[in-house]
């Protein structure tokens, strides 16, 4: 192979220098490092807000603020992590980089649009910004923006509901570059059998993306609407419905969750494999099980509205189908186990990032059989076991997906390996400081405790405590993984084009990729996972 | 990179543009259909009070509008820049007397006291308060539409003064009148739903 020169210094298009060079770029590598500062700027705060929370409740009563600012920054940790994290987190900055590469292409389909859902994102983040501070005290509604407290109350609740929909629009033009390139970008000799299970996964999130995000769009325009006309559609004095408000909130925001947990299971998809020295078991029930995942997850949202006051028939089938989703999930779960017996496994920060996903997506899931059945969900419903349940898919799951797919790409990305020891320490460390930071939550919740409360009784104060005790451990460890990955660039130790043995389309081409990706045509192998050439070595 | 422009690969995309305003419409839809469900005779009471004769004329317009678009692009294929520019300008004419028509419509029934928010509407019968609460929210967003509609064949239209849009490259001009086919698809199921209700 001839020596390319890398995307970082080939600006796209050509002739753009210094800053501008990124700033107009088309090249979506540059894209998703650009998504990637952005993100992890919104995390890290999302992350430090979380801290604060749960400090204030380690001891009863007031501990380090007031009342209305705790109202003010659970809403603030909720809307920054899932509308600025965990919707565009894993598709943003790895579908980006890595999407058009596993299909063997030079770029994403409309690279222009790619660079116009970028500025969406940092508009919609900024908005969200300015929200916090343009009316009377920070908006307080939590990430749901239930009525009819959303549009009765002073903070300005308006730009903070059009920040979310200017990130839904984002997250949606993002969806339809993918869709696109995905049927036309792609390798004329690469069939659909053929395609890495990480853009499988991207897919199967486009179409949720493209389905359902208008529906989140029109009911928070409804939210403006109302605030500004009082028209009245979900106030009953005026002969709305309040509950039609939470079904069409959550008939996208039920799906959103596939949004942003599909990704990170094609995340484990690539890695389990890869550190298995073995072909992954089921690539077709995978496969399938995201675009059933895609569908039958589309169906399930009332199952967050069973205390609501909606018709017993309504609670039994949603029950239901929510009970068929666990399925497919289920699938995947067994399919990496699977892939890993009699594999020969190298631990290594991806892998140990992965079985940690592995485990906590479990109980994540298995809670969630709690939360979906109606009958035990009546006794849990709104508690701190709801707010465990959805921290272990979502942060255990998605999160470590995250954190997982930074440590095994960081080499393409940029080029350089970091300490894989210090990521061990720091992926240990995070792993037990979750597990303490969590398990307490579902017991709390248990017990009774609500979610959302400034305070509680004295017989949760242990739990609590232990609670925050565990979220102090767990952000040293992730502080630990940052640093160390932030070190890689002043050591910088140069990754080859393949450190891991991967044997997807990205690990063919030299670390980080020139600008078109492939100096020369790639050879597709048959199957996308075949490690017999990677083990003979 | 492949200089080849790849028209599918375009459509594919506007289509799945296309499919997300149907569903940004359809949100809407579903709240229509749940609350006719709840107040039928109320829906039909608000529905005589609306004037048939300028619906029937704005859907008119549309409907001719939408035909001239389709012959415009036509046209640009067979090289008729003519035809093309004429049409153009007869279809934002006709997006013109939609929403002229649309502002007396609207004008008339705010001189009335039906508005969001009216004294008429909050002490009446909850239904038709809905009913008009649906139909300014749904025919705005539509009204919204239109314009954004006319504002992408205003482009078209100066793409092809330009002779940037011609007869090998006309994807902007085709996107812009498949656009405009949208918004007089929700059109057809607006008017209906608001002015033949029974």
């Amino acid at each position: 192979m001839t020596a390319s020169v890398s995307f970082y210094h080939t600006p796209a298009p050509p002739g753009l220098t210094g800053i501008k060079a990124w700033l107009l770029t088309h090249d979506h590598k540059r894209l998703g490092l650009m998504y990637l500062v952005a993100i992890l700027f919104w995390f890290i705060l999302a992350m430090f807000v979380g801290l604060l929370l749960r400090t204030e409740l380690m001891t009863q009563g007031r501990t380090i603020m007031g009342p209305e600012m705790y109202n003010a920054m659970f809403t603030l940790h909720g809307v920054v992590m899932v509308f600025l994290f965990m919707i565009p987190g894993i598709p943003a900055i790895f579908g980006n980089f890595f999407l058009p590469i596993q299909l063997g292409a030079d770029d994403v389909f409309f690279p222009r649009l790619n660079l116009f859902s970028w500025y969406l994102f940092m508009l919609g983040g900024l908005v969200a910004v300015i929200s916090l501070f343009a009316g009377e005290g920070f908006p307080d509604t939590g990430w749901t923006f239930y009525v009819p407290f959303s549009i009765q109350n002073t903070a300005n609740v308006g730009l903070t509901v059009t920040a979310a929909f200017i990130l839904g629009m984002s997250s949606m033009l993002t969806g339809l570059n993918f869709v696109t390139t995905f049927h036309r970008m792609r390798d004329k000799r690469m069939g659909l059998m053929q395609i890495p299970l990480f853009t499988w996964s991207l897919y199967a999130t486009a179409w949720v993306q493209i389905l359902a995000t208008p529906v989140i769009s029109i009911t928070l325009v409804l939210v403006v609407v109302e605030r500004f006309l009082h028209i009245g559609l979900f106030d009953p004095d005026k002969g709305g419905d309040p509950l039609l408000y939470q079904h069409m909130f959550w008939m996208y925001s039920h799906p959103a969750v596939y949004i942003m947990i599909l990704p990170g299971m094609g995340v484990i998809s690539e890695i389990i494999p890869v550190f298995s020295r073995k072909s992954i078991f089921g690539y077709r029930a995978i496969v399938w099980s995201s675009m059933a995942i895609a569908i039958a997850g589309s169906l399930v949202w009332a199952h967050h509205m069973y205390t609501s006051g909606m018709s017993d028939v309504s609670v039994f089938v949603f029950s239901l189908l929510t009970f068929l989703v666990a399925v497919p999930s289920a699938v995947k779960v067994f399919s990496w186990v699977a892939t890993m017996y009699k594999g020969s496994i190298e631990l290594t920060p991806p892998l140990l990032f992965s079985l940690l996903f592995i485990y906590l997506f479990s109980v994540g899931g298995l809670t969630g059989l709690v939360l979906g059945a109606a009958g035990t969900d009546i006794h849990v419903h709104d508690t701190h076991f709801v707010v465990a349940h959805f921290h272990f898919v979502m942060f255990g799951g998605t999160g470590f997906a995250f954190f997982a797919a930074l440590h095994y790409w960081w080499p393409k990305m940029f080029g350089i390996m970091y300490n894989l020891r210090t990521a061990n320490i720091a992926a240990v460390l995070t792993g037990v400081g979750f597990i303490f930071h969590y398990i307490p939550m579902l017991i709390l919740g248990l017990q009774g405790m609500p979610r959302r409360y400034y305070d509680y009784l004295p017989q949760f104060e242990t739990g609590n405590f232990l609670a925050g005790f565990g979220a102090y451990v767990m952000v040293s460890g992730i502080v630990l993984m940052f640093v160390n990955l932030a070190m890689s660039f002043k050591k910088r130790i140069p990754a080859s084009a393949d450190p891991w043995g991967g044997t997807t389309l990205e690990w063919k081409v030299p670390s980080p990729p020139p600008v078109h990706n492939f100096p020369e045509k790639p050879e597709i192998m048959d199957f996308p996972y075949d490690f017999s050439g990677v083990v003979k070595k | 990179m492949s200089a080849r422009i790849d028209e599918t690969g375009i459509k594919i995309g506007m289509w799945l543009f296309l499919y997300s305003e149907i569903i940004l419409f359809g949100g809407l839809f579903v709240l229509y259909a749940a609350y006719f469900h709840r107040y039928p005779e109320q829906f039909a009471v608000g529905g005589k009070e609306l004037n048939r004769i300028i619906g029937s004329i704005n859907t008119v317009v549309l409907l001719v509008s939408s035909f001239a678009v389709a012959a415009s692009i036509t046209a640009i294929q067979r090289d008729a820049r003519k035809h093309t520019i004429g049409l153009l300008l007869f279809s934002l004419c006709c997006g013109c007397i939609f929403l002229v028509n649309k502002y007396f419509e609207w004008g008339a029934k705010i001189h009335h006291d039906i508005f969001p928010n009216s004294d008429t509407l909050v002490n009446g019968e909850p239904g038709v308060n809905i009913f008009f609460g649906l139909y300014y929210v749904i025919t705005g967003l539509h009204g919204l539409h239109v314009i954004i509609g006319m504002i992408l064949l205003s482009i078209s239209l100066v793409l092809v003064l330009m002779g940037k849009v011609n007869k090998s490259r006309f994807a902007m001009l085709d996107n812009s009148g498949l656009y405009w086919h949208l918004v007089d698809l929700i059109w057809i199921f607006v008017f209906p739903l608001f002015y033949l209700v029974l």
